[in-house]
């Protein structure tokens, strides 16, 4: 069963054609990397893949639902509840703890739980940190919450933008550790990446380049 | 264990002024800054009238009271009926005036008797050369007076007294000191009200000046009351000093209430710039709050009510301040102590709260519409 189904999907601003007829199917527990050049419309995938932009043209069915035709409000809250986002430059609230980072997810979504959100960093070996800012973190520990964050109210789907894209090889390893337990326990991860290491892990590997999908990899395992 | 919504609203908005103090010391001080001048000059607005009354006091008397119709004098009952509806704590003096006319050295004068203290009181700008009466048989003699009758302070004259049946008498008096005012006073012969009697019998007043510290509108309708609860008695407010004060204090308070709306505008278009700044310099915040799916009502109400909350620190740092250098423009100017208006505080941080959200009203606006993409922006 398909968690994302793109189909025709192009996007175009201005003359620059930044997407041109994508289409592409991710199944539910997939781990897929996106991978190209820059300009090859990686950012913009990401951006209508998390319901943050819409296509020109074309559907995109993310369970079930063509996020293509929503308005605003109804792209947020698809986001809100079906999407957790991992961010290359880990983007926590730098005034809020470890923890309050991870509630924050929470309370946009439904009601923020404590205890929830303290099981979700020490799912990523982070509980013992989950009162430090982020100032106070290394890179890895930022970009662990960052994950904890993603995970917290149990997305369809996980969108990583250069995950270890700002990350040393040990944390690069940590957080590349994280993704295989995710994927073991069945969620859907898509990955935009510059890196082969962190794409080899994925099941499936797609190139793009000019906005097309240039070749499709499938990663032996 | 699950915590209410709005709990946790509250934590994010909190969190993001303490943690965040420094960036968010500028705007406390502009609000700060901007409430202590509105709430010093509102201060000074208000205490004005009452500062400027006590000046005003020193050019004389500004009400009267005086027979009404055909009725030739007040009683004393009467004029200490009057007096009672005077509010105790703005009196500054109460003279009753008796006049009848004697004769110097065959010249006629018009002699007044009176409470000489209170007159003082009532007409502080009297410029006495020599002295007051201080004791029995003593006069005070207009400049007028001395002039025609060649009279120093220290010399003996002789009064003549005729009453209505055309018999004299003679009464010995001593000059204590020579009045110039520039007025018709230097015409008279001020005595005590006992020496006046002494002379002329007991009887009732012809004139009672008063000197009371409020605003003109006040005095008019003191005046009102008393004319309506005392018949047989006038009123009669002294338009020439309590027009003049209202004037003056119309004016200064005008200025004043213009110079706290340019302050509240200038408070406003700092705040709105610290605002807009603040949004500006906080987009990847707000753009991930609502990658996180904040909706933007969301995102506007947690920027209000960090506006709303510096609003109130401010106004209220800015409330004590603003009533220091009220009390320091008080002391410098009019040199006098402020007494502290209890509803200073409050006002000034509802004050600075409501300007305070009318200036973050667009950078609010601003906020929601950062675009949530702006986070996957490898910049």
């Amino acid at each position: 069963m398909h968690i994302l189904e793109i189909e025709g999907v192009s996007k175009i601003y201005g003359s620059v054609k930044a997407l041109q007829n994508v289409n592409l199917s991710v199944r539910k527990g997939e781990w897929l990397a996106i991978m190209g050049p820059s300009g090859s419309g990686k950012t913009t995938m990401m951006n209508i893949i998390g319901c943050m932009d819409k296509p020109s043209s074309g559907a995109v069915l993310l369970d079930g639902v063509d996020i293509a035709k929503e308005s605003g409000g109804a792209l947020t809250a698809i986001r809100r509840d079906k999407i957790g986002l991992i961010f290359q430059q880990f983007h926590l609230i730098n005034y809020l703890t470890a923890l309050e980072n991870v509630m924050v997810a929470q309370y946009y979504h439904s009601m923020p739980d404590e205890e929830e959100a303290l099981k979700a960093l020490a799912r990523v070996g982070l509980a013992e940190r989950a009162r430090h800012l982020p100032g106070q973190l290394s890179g890895g520990e930022q970009q662990r919450v960052c994950i904890a964050r993603a995970l917290i109210n149990y997305p369809a789907l996980i969108l990583a933008d250069e995950p270890t894209g700002n990350l040393d090889e040990v944390n690069e390893g940590v957080v590349l550790d994280i993704f295989r337990k995710l994927h073991r326990e069945g969620s859907t991860i898509i990955v935009v990446t510059h890196d082969p290491e962190v794409a080899r892990e994925a099941e499936r590997v797609i190139v793009l380049e000019h906005g097309r999908v240039a070749k499709e990899v499938l990663n032996k395992k | 264990m699950t915590m209410k919504r709005e709990t946790f609203f509250l934590k994010i908005v909190a969190c993001s002024l303490l943690r965040r103090h420094s960036k968010l010391l500028t705007a406390i001080l502009a609000v700060a800054a901007g409430a202590a001048i509105v709430s010093g000059l509102t201060t000074i607005y208000y205490d004005i009238p009452r500062q400027m009354g006590r000046e005003f006091r020193s050019y004389g008397a500004n009400l009267l009271f005086a027979p009404a119709g055909d009725r030739a004098a007040l009683t004393a009952d009467e004029a200490g009926k009057a007096a009672l509806f005077l509010p105790a704590d703005a009196v500054v003096g109460v003279a009753a005036y008796r006049y009848n006319t004697i004769r110097i050295n065959e010249q006629p004068f018009m002699a007044a008797g009176a409470a000489l203290a209170e007159v003082q009181k009532t007409s502080p700008y009297w410029l006495v050369r020599g002295g007051w009466p201080r004791a029995g048989q003593e006069a005070l003699i207009g400049q007028e007076v001395a002039d025609i009758t060649r009279l120093v302070p220290g010399s003996a004259f002789t009064a003549v007294f005729t009453d209505r049946q055309g018999k004299s008498s003679e009464h010995a008096f001593t000059v204590s000191g020579v009045l110039q005012t520039g007025g018709t006073e230097e015409a008279f012969v001020f005595m005590s009200l006992p020496d006046f009697e002494n002379m002329a019998g007991a009887g009732g007043f012809d004139i009672v000046e008063c000197s009371v510290s409020l605003p003109g509108a006040d005095i008019e309708k003191l005046a009102a009351r008393i004319n309506e609860e005392i018949p047989g008695l006038a009123a009669r407010p002294v338009r020439r000093v309590t027009e003049s004060e209202t004037v003056v204090l119309t004016r200064l308070q005008a200025l004043v209430y213009l110079v706290t709306v340019v302050v509240l505008l200038l408070t406003m278009i700092s705040v709105a710039t610290t605002m807009l700044a603040a949004v500006a310099e906080r987009r990847r915040e707000i753009g991930l709050k609502k990658a996180l799916g904040a909706p933007s009502a969301s995102i506007v109400a947690e920027f209000l009510s960090e506006s709303l909350l510096l609003g109130g620190l401010g106004g209220l740092l800015g409330g004590i301040f603003g009533f220091l250098f009220a009390q320091m423009i008080s002391a410098n100017v009019f040199g006098r102590p402020l007494s502290f208006p209890l509803l200073l505080l409050p006002f000034t941080v509802a004050a600075s709260v409501l300007v305070t959200g009318a200036a973050s009203a667009l950078p609010a606006k601003s906020a929601a519409r950062v675009e949530p993409a702006i986070v996957l922006r490898g910049e």
